[in-house]
């Protein structure tokens, strides 16, 4: 009864809005109005492309940054709903499980831009004639370079919930629904959020690319910055590119401040520790709208429906199933269902082999495998240079707090930079110099990629326990011995982490990377990339399933042999506290 | 018809067994046969070692773990899921660091669909009750543990449960704090002031069994069953100093050494010894800490046990596991309450490091049989090597898989320190060199 005494005098503050309500108030209202265009122009008929043609008249390039941002927005939104429903079903039903877990691993090795081939023919004829096809494509692009590192998360938080706190549910006879809200969802946020973030700053890069694609005869072109530069490239502005570069920037900045800090911000309070934490992340906009009372206002009606959602009765969970009879028959049904999924992958070799064997011949697999080991090698250059070049710099940075501090973020910027959209200068040099495309135009594969080794070398650095540098220093451990005893076992279940994702990312890149243009100039290496990169722009479409299948093999084989060994040793042996 | 509610037990166990699968497909049975009946009014207390099975009747009781034979009924309806009128406090708390303490507290009624108005005032109401009023919006991570404490009891009691099961609700919290929410407790039990008919609480702390319950279960290990059953009639409030009290903890303390004091006379055929033998995880640190303070003054190689539990600050449960893992080496004997250096005890805690090593290894190969297998196989390879896999899937027809990860960690501990082999982790191999 403690509150009513309080309450008049919150109610008379609340009348007079303070100027964080104007500022909330604008926010949301551009936000309504931003969904309201966004509608309009997806729903277009597609000839309002042609109609109205891209210009590189940096005034258009604000509204251009802004179909770019919905496509990402709307990307995310269908990544979050796919793997909460995705996850769930593998986290509860064993059976599916099996199933599932392993098809995510597999998708996760799946070169995106590859992908792109087909779901683009996919969605424009699934809408005719209508924009809505080949925005779909270019979202459906973004999602799945985000959706699937979002279910593993979320999946593996559902598998790792604390014993005491599932009992809970149980004991107080939460339904299977009331549960997923209640414990299921907040418990699983802080990975959804930091992962979320994470695949964020890769779709950067697929959005780019996605939004000037040529599919055999067909070419879309969606406004938006990635359209923008391959215009620019075509017409060799250099000017352009530069604007795109600055509008890329902006947006990155914007999109960090509006949407992430405040999400991590707020997925603090999901973390699950029992003492609380002085270092707690902030952000300026969250506190902006806690503070404003226009919030409470808004977010009245939302509370409500979230009540509504949460609290509505479906189901209970389902008891312990009874005993010796159910274990019997479901060991009989575990059967069947290994059986109905053995025989739909059977099938599924069957056709594709088939499909292959009549378009493509042997010579044509030698042919992508060949090009698979020069791309890998060139990844593996690339990874070893990046090491050679970056831990140290990572190293130095990160013992230095005061500049770990301000370096972080900008790498951590640099990593979600679409590095695809700073190509053109990268060529314009090698077309200049006439230098080798072979080997010149690998870097970029990397360039994008190699700030995640940077800021996770940082991180690691900057977490390196004092009482240690300090036992290293008072027995007088320097040079060699300091690197390969101290500093490098200490980082390297972070650099492990960060080279993961490098190497993952350069593997997607080598599709725009080992083929160039700059106007009528185009530059070629060979290798899976520029093999899956030629295969689309010539419609070939056996090609390109081939090209996928072995990046796929590729990539899944160099996590299996490389990556996941090295990360057990690190998690096992080398991680601290 | 009142007289008949009151006839019908609140809790009906009957003849329940648990076990659970090990490894190998064959069954460990983790509790045995228990009879249980709780009627209205009392509060009742499991009182036992850690693997004395129970923690799992009380789950069983929650609806958490169905028993694998038997017969457990809630006023007369068998147990298939937690039944409505049952409220569990958790020994981690179990509270949703997301949810306020408040919605903690509501999160009962919310699952039972109480509306809105209803449920915030019995939340209130409850908060009132434990004394919690003006933390009502703090999140958890904001409060101690005696706090958060309080708000998994509210969060129990607030569904106003016939029975309010406890497991082991203070043995998370500092001395001080626990004994201010046990008396706080039993206060509004007193007064009637609970929304509940009856207690079940687990626990291995003896003096907090006998200064809570009218009734206490004593369980014995391996497997799990009552041992004994005892009524106290001691009034309420109970003082600890009350010689009645003290003579009371004896007596539990000589009850539960004495079932472990077959382990010393006879040599072959006990349960859990031989090949099969469960070796909990104890650090030889400890053990020699142990054998020194019985040495030395003022126990010279005899000590009480609830004194000696006293003097080293350290629980029942934890005394038991040092007690035993010393009579299992023979340094030492448990019976009727006392724990007793043998010969080999007093000449160990006056020998030099290097020597009292040596003592140690030939205890660890004479009577902890695997340690000899181990030491013969490696012996007997001419490479001196062995996988540990070897090792364990030979326990693992002894035991859980859990179980077997202790005992070998045991093992490769003790043998460490006394220098008998060697253990490679990165390889998992035992080895005979020693790096020296």
């Amino acid at each position: 009864m403690k509150q009513q005494k309080f309450a008049p005098l919150a109610i008379r503050r609340s009348i007079l809005p303070s100027h964080w309500d104007i500022l909330a108030l604008l926010l949301v209202i551009g936000v309504i109005v931003l969904i309201a265009y966004g509608a309009r122009v997806t729903t277009a008929p597609l000839s309002a492309l042609d109609a109205t043609p891209l210009s590189l008249d940096p005034v258009n390039l604000p509204i251009y940054a802004l179909r770019t941002v919905l496509r990402m927005l709307l990307a995310i939104v269908f990544s979050l709903a796919f793997t909460f429903i995705y996850a769930a079903v593998a986290a509860k039903s064993r059976r599916a499980e099996m199933v599932l877990i392993p098809i995510l691993d597999i998708l996760q090795s799946v070169p995106i831009l590859g992908f792109l081939t087909f779901t683009v023919t996919f969605f424009l004829n699934l809408f005719p004639g209508s924009v809505l096809g080949a925005e779909l494509a270019s979202v459906f692009a973004i999602f799945t370079s985000q959706a699937w590192n979002m279910t593993f998360s979320m999946y593996q938080s559902m598998r790792n919930q604390p014993k005491d706190l599932v009992e809970a549910t149980q004991s107080f006879q939460l339904s299977g629904w009331q549960r997923f809200w209640r414990l299921d969802v907040p418990f699983a946020m802080p990975g959804l959020v930091w992962n979320a973030m994470m695949s964020m700053s890769g779709g950067w890069f697929f959005v780019v690319a996605s939004e000037a694609i040529t599919v055999g005869n067909t070419t879309v072109t969606l406004p938006g910055i990635g359209s923008y530069v391959a215009l620019a490239i075509k017409q060799q502005d250099l000017m352009a590119v530069s604007y795109a570069v600055v509008a890329m920037l902006g947006v990155i900045v914007l999109y960090d401040q509006l949407l992430f800090r405040p999400l991590v911000a707020w997925a603090d309070k999901f973390r699950f520790e029992t003492t609380s934490n002085n270092l707690a992340p902030t952000s300026w906009i969250l506190d902006l709208f806690r503070h404003a009372r226009v919030t409470r206002l808004l977010a009245t009606p939302l509370q409500w429906a979230g009540r509504q959602v949460w609290t509505l009765r479906l189901p209970k969970l389902p008891g312990y199933g009874s005993k010796a009879m159910d274990m019997a028959a479901s060991r009989v049904l575990d059967w069947v269902w290994f059986a109905v999924i053995a025989a739909a992958a059977g099938w599924a070799a069957v056709i594709s082999v088939e499909y292959l064997r009549a378009t493509i011949g042997w010579s044509e697999i030698r042919t992508a495998v060949v090009d698979g080991c020069i791309t890998l090698l060139r990844v593996l250059v690339l990874m070893l240079i990046a090491t050679l070049v970056w831990v140290p710099i990572g190293v130095w940075i990160g013992l230095r707090p005061k500049l770990a501090e301000k370096v972080q973020p900008l790498a951590q910027f640099l990593a979600a930079f679409p590095a695809n959209i700073a190509f053109p200068a990268f060529v314009v040099v090698i077309v200049h110099f006439s230098l080798n495309a072979d080997i010149w135009l690998s870097p970029l594969m990397i360039l994008g990629t190699q700030w995640y080794i940077l800021f996770n070398v940082i991180a690691g650095a900057s977490a390196f326990p004092s009482d240690l540098k300090e036992a290293a220093r008072s027995f007088h451990i320097r040079g060699w011995q300091w690197w390969f005893k101290v500093i490098l076992p200490g980082i390297f279940p972070y650099y492990i982490t960060g080279a993961i994702t490098a190497a993952g990312g350069s593997w997607n890149a080598s599709i725009v990377a080992e083929v160039a243009s700059w106007g009528d100039t185009q530059l070629t290496t060979p290798g899976l990339g520029s093999y899956i990169a030629n295969a689309t722009t010539n419609g070939n479409f056996p090609q390109v399933v081939l090209g996928i299948i072995v990046m796929c093999t590729f990539v899944t084989l160099s996590n299996r042999l490389i990556w996941r060994p090295l990360y057990a040793f690190g998690e096992s042996r080398l991680r601290l506290g | 018809m009142l007289d008949h509610l009151s006839k019908t037990p609140l809790i009906d166990i009957s003849q329940v067994s648990r076990s659970f699968p090990k490894a190998n497909g064959s069954d460990v049975v983790v509790l045995e046969n228990v009879d249980l009946t709780i009627k209205e009014g009392e509060i009742v207390g499991l009182l036992g070692r850690s693997g004395s099975g129970k923690s799992t009747l009380l789950r069983i009781i929650a609806g958490l773990l169905a028993p694998s034979s038997g017969d457990a009924r809630c006023r007369g309806a068998t147990i298939d899921g937690p039944p409505v009128g049952i409220s569990m406090v958790f020994q981690s708390f179990a509270l949703f660091p997301w949810l306020t303490v408040l919605q903690n507290v509501e999160l009962g009624l919310e699952a039972k669909g109480v509306a809105r108005v209803e449920r915030r005032a019995l939340a209130l109401a409850a908060i009132d009750l434990i004394g919690l009023d003006g933390f009502e919006n703090a999140y958890p991570k904001e409060l101690s543990g005696g706090m958060r404490q309080r708000v998994g009891f509210a969060r129990a009691l607030v569904v106003h449960p016939d029975l309010l099961l406890m497991d082991e609700p203070f043995s998370a919290l500092d001395v001080l704090t626990a004994e201010t929410l046990r008396t706080d407790m039993i206060d509004l039990w007193i007064e009637g002031r609970l929304p509940i008919k009856s207690v079940l609480m687990v626990t291995h702390n003896i003096e907090e069994a006998v200064l809570m319950c009218d009734r206490i279960l004593v369980f014995s290990s391996n497997p799990g069953r009552v041992a004994r059953e005892l009524k106290l009639d001691l009034p309420h409030p109970r003082n600890r100093l009350d010689p009645m009290f003290r003579q009371l903890v004896d007596s539990i303390y000589a009850l539960m050494t004495q079932r472990a004091e077959p382990r010393s006379t006879a040599l072959d055929g006990i349960p859990g010894t031989g090949m099969g033998m469960v070796l909990e995880p104890v650090s030889t640190n400890i053990l020699s800490g142990l054998i020194e303070a019985l040495a030395g003054a003022p126990y010279h190689g005899r000590a009480d046990l609830p004194v000696l539990a006293g003097a080293l600050q350290l629980e029942a449960d934890e005394l038991f596991h040092l007690g035993e893992a010393l009579q299992l080496l023979r340094f030492a004997q448990l019976s009727e309450g006392d724990v007793m250096l043998t010969d080999a005890g007093t000449r160990f805690a006056h020998l030099e490091t290097d020597a009292r090593k040596k003592l140690f290894a030939e205890h660890l190969v004479t009577y902890v049989p695997f340690m000899g297998l181990i030491r013969r196989v490696l012996d007997e390879r001419p490479t001196h090597t062995a996988p540990a896999a070897r090792f364990r899937n030979e326990l693992e027809d002894y035991m859980t898989g859990s179980r077997a990860d202790e005992t070998l960690k045991t093992i490769v501990s003790w043998a460490r320190y006394g220098e008998l082999f060697a253990y490679d982790e990165r390889t998992e191999m035992f080895s005979l060199e020693n790096p020296e």
